[in-house]
């Protein structure tokens, strides 16, 4: 069975954001999505500390301490660029203004509730962020995260066993083995990697897929 | 005539008490006024509650209130980053508390006690862990969660310059929560790079109306290379 690579997960989400989007990029592997958007497309990339017109990483030597994005990394900002406070911010999440979200996730239920917070180890403290925000605001909610577990356990279930970041949100699933999206009739592929198959990719996920619409 | 600018970071902090409710900005690493955090550890009032959006990293801004023990609560939304030694110490230990707040909820909080609001629905967190035992509310078919407004004693906060009414300008991304804690708290103390004269800062370039300031502070590395 076929399963990508993160910068082939990575790429494979580029291809379906759009000319012309306002998008958010989750930290970790979504941050990469960015590297793979085709140059003929403009996409303008929020920052949830309060910047839209995110760019590339600065020359080395030419940081600006306060310019980084969510995942504390130094960024620069693309012409026609700007910023805002926190309020503002939030306010473009909550209120419908971003086209799409890309987060990682530990598990995604087939209705769509996303759990990305948390586990149910309460050595470790929480860290919630932004993602809460992000997940109940955006237009639409792209989840990027492998298909298992590192020991193989499905990430993909009928209900998520850790906290929920958010409910019946998710809108499509881009993993290692296929591209699902969440439908009011299950989870729908739509797409299976090279020679992968549905029962294959059925036998890794913990609630029923539905076969690709021909 | 109005003159907010005080002579030093010791003297801007000196009143604050033990037990006060303390904002202090930024994002990471970027807009945070580390000068005004170190004048504090120095000042070292305790039993401090710390609304900030990160609990600090390795030794230095708020992990260092962590490590001194000055801390008895941190309000935040992320407060686990790589090199939060102090924060995860201190949780393990059960020797802090920790009030964990969606990082627009945390904001609009904040905005809400400056802007006079008892609270606002939002849709942040509703169905999940972070809104067990609150008030919810279904409005036009969606589902809110009511969260009070959170003021402060005192806040923190950064900017790029000021003018000598408190006017404020911000560098880049570094404005974040600044401006919002400048509404919300009773006193404001702002660390900048540089104070104009009044007059000197471009009016549409305001970005903090000096309505919300109190104390301007130079930083010190400035104080020195102007003297």
């Amino acid at each position: 069975m076929l399963r990508l690579e993160p910068d082939e997960m990575a790429s494979r989400v580029a291809q379906d954001i759009p000319d012309g989007a306002y998008v958010n990029l989750g930290i970790g592997m979504p941050t990469s999505v960015a590297n793979y958007v085709s140059d003929d497309r403009e996409v303008i990339y929020h920052s949830e500390n309060g910047i839209l017109g995110v760019g590339p990483a600065p020359k080395p030597g030419e940081e600006d301490p306060d310019l980084i994005n969510a995942g504390k990394q130094f960024v620069t900002l693309l012409p026609g660029g700007c910023y805002f406070d926190n309020a503002e911010s939030f306010a473009m999440m909550r209120g419908g203004h971003l086209d799409i979200a890309v987060l990682g996730a530990f598990q995604v239920s087939a209705g769509g509730d996303i759990a990305n917070w948390a586990t149910n180890d309460d050595r470790f403290p929480p860290a919630v962020g932004g993602a809460m925000d992000l997940a109940v605001g955006a237009r639409q909610l792209f989840v990027l995260m492998r298909h298992t577990t590192r020991d193989n356990q499905p990430k993909i279930l009928e209900r998520c066993s850790y906290p929920l970041t958010g409910t019946g949100v998710v809108k499509r699933i881009y993993t290692d083995l296929a591209v699902i999206d969440v439908t009011p009739e299950g989870l729908r592929v739509r797409e299976l990697y090279a020679d992968n198959t549905l029962s294959e990719v059925q036998a890794l996920t913990g609630a029923p897929l539905l076969a690709p619409e021909s | 005539m109005i003159n907010k600018q005080w002579d030093s970071l010791k003297s801007a902090v000196a009143d604050i008490r033990d037990g006060d409710v303390v904002m202090i900005g930024g994002f990471g690493s970027s807009g945070i006024p580390l000068q005004l955090i170190e004048a504090l550890r120095q000042h070292g009032a305790r039993e401090l509650t710390i609304i900030s959006n990160n609990a600090g990293v390795r030794e230095e801004g708020i992990a260092a209130l962590l490590r001194d023990r000055l801390v008895r609560k941190m309000v935040c939304s992320f407060p686990r980053s790589a090199g939060s030694v102090w924060f995860e110490r201190l949780y393990e230990e059960g020797a802090i508390e920790l009030e964990l707040v969606p990082q627009g909820t945390l904001g609009e909080r904040i905005r809400a006690a400056g802007a006079g609001l008892g609270g606002f629905y939002t849709p942040t967190g509703y169905g999940t862990q972070l809104a067990e035992g609150k008030e919810t509310r279904v409005i036009d078919g969606k589902g809110y969660v009511l969260e009070f407004a959170m003021p402060a004693d005192v806040a923190l906060i950064r900017a790029d310059k000021a003018d000598l009414w408190g006017n404020l300008t911000y560098n880049t991304a570094g404005r974040n929560f600044n401006p919002l804690m400048a509404m919300a708290a009773r006193t404001t103390i702002v660390e900048v790079a540089s104070v104009v004269g009044v007059g000197e800062l471009d009016p549409e370039h305001i970005v903090t109306p000096g309505i919300f300031v109190n104390r301007v502070v130079l930083q010190e590395d400035r104080q020195h290379a102007a003297a």
